[in-house]
């Protein structure tokens, strides 16, 4: 059938800010899902107040609003959009729960819009956990005993009659929060309360938990023919009990019987159909290994994370064919757009493996609590590909870029079995590598499947790592034979790990790896095994069979290194700057060459660069796919630090790269070297000094005088940053022995931070605006509040800001893009840091401003200078007649054991947008959300005490002070508005945790408090599309001008 | 071991054998593409005397059970893998993947570059290849043999009881065929390809059955009039093979196609259900579409990616045919309504309905 002629204009709802649970995945479906409606003509609206997100750039949309997430937001835009038609299963969870609530509160009928793709009693059936089991027990479909409660006792009648384990999963959140299994009646209790607070509906599902089976995946797609198919399965290697978000998870199933593989197909296909959706369904099962007993334990019906995944395993783009099926057409007369000879109507047949690989933050959190289970910890993931499981792991573990050194983790060799053994019965995040080290030790595949249930098929993959370890060890670089590292490499060996095992450097490995004439094929996926012809070029190394590469286009290739896996500190945006650095070039008419091991991204969306490398960003596999593809141009700058980090080892290779040498990032690291160059420049530089060991750390923190700034160089997200005020709290921090030298120690001032974004072409520079954080100095940027532009700086103090930018940027000799980072005390602007790269804050502001910085930045690599590109000549910064506030998103409660106080160290996962006339409203558009969640709460709670202005001004605003109730009850009242606590006392992070874990806001500084108040003096929105702000800023330019 | 495949193509790819190779062994070379399934595919009778690849590139790791079986021995003449695990993870598993074959004196050949071998018969087309211990190639003949033969079942037996009777005809059957019918409360006898219509007609049948079965419909043109007569004057379903017999029975053609249809993936078109399908193939041959005109049939099924005929319904008989396998084992079991709608049939002794 063809599309829906009778529709004009789609609104499509998107997921907004980063979050756990809800990340990149939903800019790819997103994504995929406008440039799909696009190519049908019709006209696209969206919502998402996530600026970093490449949807919501205005080529895949007509009109864009950052605006808040929530039912009368969304009704403003209706009834300024009129649109025909709604899109409501790309935006995660958020976009399926505002879609449900926008027609339970009648907006869509009372201005005519049509829901699109699955019907919303399809959506109804598939979340209301009621109404799903009903129809499950209708198709006579499996699912453990189970009970919706609304309220404790019930959930204790329950627990009585059919014992523990007991899972707990709340109705309606995202990433299964706030549930959990519980092993007795304290945890049950604790964990139904606390599901029962998460869920918006106050309801929550109990079941008899099947911990320890297998848990396998479906992707299904249905269309309104009811043609069903499913793009994949996958089958998590960790078993029935941990969230599949958080799971090492393979594709496809390996330890099913076709027998067992075809029966949870058959269910599967039969329980898409019985819901009627329309567009892609993730369908969750438990298998007992050791019969063909399965139960259902999760339908999402809608694109998801696992849809991402499945999408970039097999090559079958699930929310690019989903949003065509969403308007009228089936999958029988869609064109496969991989082989694009073949239909959309069949199943992907893999020739290779996938691994994936969660990315968890504890690295950042340590003191969190490690133990996996139902609610999803993981920020990111990774993929690898490979024709053999052992490979397919060693690269995933290659792209963690974690602190382990490929199959290695270093903190566990000093660990007893014992010790080990409790990472793995608790569920550590480290398991997998515990695991190994167990294996190392000699306990056996029994032994590890006893106390973890992960299947011996696994099991046995990893000892066979472990054995291939024993065997590089056997051999010395002069010693092995071709045949040796032949099948080592095959196995997945990188360079590194025998550069280590060899104790020789990874390039004398290399050299005599390519003498031996031992170098990858590149693969394709290709979404048939080969069966047909494909036309596209996504490609995975292998150490075995033919390179099936086509032949280049003979244009001039350029290699974009992408960032890597979702982490705090490295998030969606460098991905958003490496997607628009591609589209730069593709207009220049180059050959982009795509290299990224993140399945949730843009980036890795075979579309978009014109050759797709799905390789760890590890120094060897870059250099392989530059030597393989011949590649004349690297960029670096928007791959955030994973590429920059590997600058040094690429020149000493030999490669080239456009506009910034190891010399430059060497001279901004290095402080010595940085501080000369600022005062060789004249510009003011905050004291500080670098220490190589404790000894001199403290005595030059005497030197420079407390407070002090502590920090290790090259660090993403301010990762071990220290605010330090006094010796005694340095000793204290020299004692826990979490320091590593050399370390850099700066003087703290407690000033404005101020923050901007250039592109220079290494002698003039463009910057179009300056973003200044509301917080002081001292707060991460990533989890500040900031404006732009900036609100309350001088005259002279931007013009120093600007001026200094263009000094350095001459004096490097730099070309592309670069964020520098300021402080403003006492009436002087301080340089405090200059990173030569794309940054967090490059898609705000060129969104705001309506500067592509990325794309500029990629014509001025390419060797243009300012003055050749439109708009790269700018009169001093941009006059925006209206505000932006950036604020951040955090994810902390997710992750109990994290004190939400802010500081040097970045927490939040994501960021969200607001723009309007003034600040007051850009502030309550901020906090609008919250404020709606709580519309009946009036208090707020001080830890310590507050000043008696501050006071005042809370109860101008009509708030109530409390301070002298329990705590623990106070934070379950419904009159909770947000905690004040200014003092960040250690010994009140408990009270923080707590108010935390009911998600209420904790002000732990002044600033952002002030903001908040400053939000309740508003009571109107007016929602405008970005296109419409950029209106008004041309006619205020033309003002100007006239 | 070192082992060569040689293809009539003049390439060769080398692999290591996991089983032994006692002498050269050469036959007819086809890929499958399901990602589950070899227990099913080795011993699917339809694969006599072929050399399997599997595109997949782990194969055995769950082994081989008791259950899984479409016959009661492997059919292959070799299978060729990129990787071939030693043991079988699994409840169920009775042998590794190696020692069922070495059992049966099948050679195993592993860390084969199985993707760029596909890619030579996709383009080369279906050929003959000879696995054999040496590098050298030697002179290849085409195949001669009449597998049928050697598959098919030489006495008749009885299967289930009560319910309506089918009489299936085996070419070659599969297991999971006589499951089908048996499941659904069918007595199933199973009589050999060449049984003379008397003798079935003795049988006092419900409804015939005909068979899946390896190679060329023509080899059996001389049952054409028998088989013919048969499904004339009872219920019919036929699958595969026997799908194509109906074809050339009636007069139609079949034609080779270039390197076949085997994998648990293949999208057919239902033109009653107005549905796309998803199925489970292993054919070579298929009825020309063109030599239906004119011809009793309507085309029912059509195969979405390259528009071959994938089954027929006679206009006025109740003669219904796939070349799908809607018994599956391995790959979807979407097309189970194929033996309703025939039982349907039967039951009522009239025609099968478009």
């Amino acid at each position: 059938m063809p599309k829906d002629s009778s529709l004009q204009s789609i609104l499509l709802i998107g997921s907004g800010p980063i979050v756990i649970g809800q990340a990149a995945e939903f800019d790819y479906s997103g994504t995929q899902a406008c440039i799909a409606l696009k190519e049908e003509g019709y006209r696209v609206i969206l919502v998402n107040n996530n600026p970093a997100t490449i949807m919501t750039d205005d080529v895949h949309a007509d009109a864009v609003y950052f605006e808040p997430l929530t039912v009368d937001a969304i009704e403003a835009i209706i009834a300024k959009e009129r649109p025909d038609g709604l899109l409501a299963t790309f935006g995660g969870q958020t976009g399926l729960n505002l879609a449900f609530q926008l027609y339970e509160a009648g907006v869509l009928e009372k201005y005519g819009v049509r829901l699109l793709g699955t019907p919303i009693e399809a959506i109804k059936r598939g979340e209301d956990r009621e109404a799903f089991r009903a129809l499950m027990h209708e198709l006579g479909e499996p699912v453990p005993e189970s009970e919706i409660v609304t309220n404790v006792k019930e959930a204790v009648a329950f627990a009585e009659q059919i014992g523990f384990p007991i899972i707990i999963r709340p109705a309606y959140t995202l990433g299964g929060t706030g549930g959990g299994i519980a092993e007795n009646m304290k945890q049950f209790i604790a964990l139904v309360e606390k599901g029962l607070a998460e869920s918006p509906i106050r309801q929550c599902l109990i079941e008899r938990s099947v911990a320890g089976f297998k848990e396998i995946e479906y992707e299904v797609m249905r269309d309104q023919s009811n043609t069903c198919i499913t793009v994949c399965n996958m089958e998590n290697v960790d078993p029935v009990g941990v969230h599949t978000g958080d799971s090492i998870v393979v594709a496809p199933s390996q330890t099913l019987t076709d027998e067992e593989y075809q029966m949870l197909r058959s269910s599967a296909v039969k329980i898409i159909s019985a819901l009627g959706i329309i567009g892609g369904c993730n369908i969750q099962f438990a298998l007992d290994p050791n019969s063909k007993q399965y139960y259902l334990i999760e339908v999402n019906p809608r694109v998801s994370r696992s849809s991402a995944l499945a999408s970039k395993a097999t090559g079958y783009p699930i929310a690019r064919i989903a949003a065509k099926l969403a308007v009228g057409y089936t999958l029988a007369e869609l064109i496969n757009p991989v082989t694009k000879t073949t239909y959309a109507s069949f199943e992907p047949a893999l020739d290779y493996v996938v691994v994936k690989f969660p990315r968890l933050p504890f690295d950042k959190f340590p003191h969190a609590d490690r133990k996996l289970g139902t609610q999803m910890k993981a920020t990111g993931e990774v993929m690898a590909i490979d024709r053999n499981m052992e490979r397919a792991f060693q690269k995933a573990v290659q792209s963690l870029e974690g602190k382990n050194n490929g199959l290695f983790l270093s903190e566990l060799s000093a660990k007893t079995n014992d010790e080990l053994k409790q990472l793995l019965v608790n569920k550590d995040d480290r398991r997998f590598f515990a695991i190994l080290e167990l294996l190392r030790r000699g306990v056996t595949v029994e032994t590890i499947h006893e106390w973890t249930k992960i299947d011996r098929f696994f099991l046995c993959t990893f000892e066979r790592l472990v054995a291939l370890e024993k065997q590089a060890a056997a051999v010395t670089l002069d010693t092995i034979d071709e045949t040796m590292f032949r099948f080592l490499k095959e196995k997945g060996a990188s360079d590194a790990f025998l550069a280590e095992t060899w104790s020789v450097t990874e390039l004398e490995v290399r050299n005599k790896r390519k003498e031996l004439g031992i170098v990858p094929s590149y693969k394709m996926v290709d979404t048939c095994a080969a069966e047909f012809h494909s036309e596209t070029d996504y490609y995975y190394s292998a150490y075995f069979g033919e390179d099936e590469r086509k032949q280049a286009s003979g244009k001039e290739k350029v290699l974009i290194i992408g960032a890597g896996p979702i982490r705090i500190g490295q998030g969606i945006e460098f991905d958003y700057s490496s997607v628009h650095s591609v589209f730069a070039l593709q207009k220049e008419g180059y050959e982009t060459i795509m290299i990224n091991n993140n399945p949730e991204t843009v980036s890795t969306d075979f579309a978009i660069a014109d050759r797709l490398y799905f390789e760890p960003l590890t120094l060897e596999s870059v250099l392989d796919v530059i030597e393989a593809e011949q590649i004349q141009h690297v960029i670096v700058q928007f791959g955030g630090q994973t590429a920059i980090n590997l600058v040094k080892g690429l020149e000493e290779a030999g490669v080239r790269l456009l506009g910034v040498t190891y010399d430059i990032i060497d001279q901004l690291e290095d402080r010595d070297r940085f501080y000369q160059l600022l005062e060789e420049l004249d510009i003011p530089h905050v004291p500080g000094l670098m220490a190589n060991d404790a000894e001199e750390l403290v005595a030059k923190a005497a030197e420079i005088g407390y407070p002090v700034l502590l920090r290790p160089s090259y660090v993403i997200g301010g990762r071990g940053m220290f605010i330090i005020r006094s010796e005694a709290q340095l000793a204290a921090l020299i004692e826990q022995g979490e320091l590593t030298y050399p370390i850099l120690i700066d003087a703290y001032l407690d000033g404005k931070e101020a923050e901007a974004d250039i592109v220079t072409d290494g002698t003039d520079i463009l910057l179009p605006t300056i973003i200044e954080h509301v917080e002081k100095a001292g707060v991460h940027s990533g989890d500040s509040y900031a404006w732009l532009p900036a609100q309350t700086l001088t005259e002279e103090e931007r013009a120093n800001i600007v001026d200094y930018a263009r000094r350095i940027a001459k004096k490097l000799g730099f070309k592309g893009i670069m964020n520098i980072q300021y402080v403003i005390a006492d009436g002087n602007v301080y340089v405090l840091e200059v990173n030569p790269r794309a940054s967090r804050t490059v898609p705000i502001v060129s969104k705001t401003t309506g500067v592509p910085l990325a794309q500029i930045a990629t014509k001025l690599l390419l060797g243009k200078s300012l003055v050749d590109i439109p708009g790269g000549k700018m009169s001093g910064l941009t006059v925006m007649p209206y505000v932006v506030l950036k604020y951040p998103v955090f994810s902390t409660y997710k992750l109990p054991g994290v004190d939400p106080t802010v500081g040097p160290e970045m927490k939040s996962t994501g960021e969200g947008i607001s723009i309007a006339m003034t600040k007051e409203e850009a502030a309550y558009k901020a906090f609008y959300a919250y404020l709606q969640k709580k519309a009946n709460a009036n208090e707020l709670y001080v830890i310590g005490d507050i000043d008696a202005e501050l006071a005042a001004e809370i109860e101008t605003k009509q708030l109530n002070i409390v301070t002298d109730v329990s705590f623990a009850d106070w934070v379950k009242r419904d009159g909770a508005l947000a905690v004040i606590d200014l003092r960040k006392e250690e010994g009140e992070a408990p009270k923080r945790m707590a108010a935390l874990s009911q998600q209420l806001l904790v002000f732990t500084e002044r600033e952002t408090l002030d903001l908040f108040l400053q939000a309740l003096t508003v009571g109107q929105l007016d929602v405008q599309p970005i296109s419409g702000w950029i209106k008004k800023k041309k006619q205020a330019e033309q003002a100007v001008i006239a | 071991m070192k082992a060569y495949l040689h293809l009539a193509s003049g390439k060769t790819f080398s692999g290591k054998l996991a089983t032994p190779l006692e002498k050269k062994v050469s036959g007819e070379i086809v890929f499958f593409t399901g990602m589950t399934g070899y227990q099913e595919v080795l011993t699917d009778p339809s694969y006599k005397n072929q050399i399997i690849v599997f595109t997949y590139p782990l194969i055995g790791n769950y082994g081989i059970n008791d259950e899984d079986f479409e016959s009661k021995r492997p059919h292959v003449a070799a299978a060729v893998v990129y990787e071939a695990s030693n043991e079988g993870f699994h409840y169920g598993v009775k042998y590794s993947l190696a020692e069922y074959l070495r059992h049966w004196n099948i050679p195993l050949l592993t860390h084969v570059d199985t993707r760029a071998l596909v890619k030579e018969i996709r383009m080369e087309g279906t050929m003959m290849a000879e696995l054999s211990s040496s590098p050298i190639p030697a002179v290849m003949d085409e195949e001669t043999t009449f597998p049928v033969c050697a598959v098919s079942t030489k006495k008749m037996e009885t299967y289930g009881q009560g319910g309506p009777h089918i009489v299936l005809i085996d070419f070659g059957y599969k297991k999971s065929i006589l499951q089908s019918l048996v499941s659904r409360g069918c007595q199933v006898t199973v009589v050999p390809h060449d049984t003379a219509p008397e003798a079935i007609d003795a049988l006092k049948p419900d409804g015939l059955v005909l068979s899946n079965g390896p190679g060329d419909p023509k080899q059996l043109s001389v049952r054409l009039p028998a088989i013919r007569q048969l499904i004339d004057r009872y219920p019919t379903l036929a699958i595969c093979l026997g799908h194509q017999l109906v074809a050339l029975a009636y007069g139609a053609d079949t034609e080779k196609l270039r390197f076949g249809h085997r994998g648990a993936n293949q999208p057919v078109w239902d033109a009653v259900k107005q549905k796309v399908m998803i199925t489970s193939q292993n054919h070579s041959y298929v009825v020309k579409e063109k030599s239906l005109e004119g011809k009793p049939f309507a085309i029912r099924f059509i195969n979405i990616n390259d528009g071959s005929v994938e089954g027929m319904i006679h206009r006025d008989k109740p003669i219904l045919s796939v070349q799908y396998h809607p018994e599956a084992h391995p790959g979807p079991q979407d097309t189970g309504y194929i033996f309703d709608e025939f039982l349907q049939t039967v039951a009522k002794g009239e025609k099968v309905y478009a």
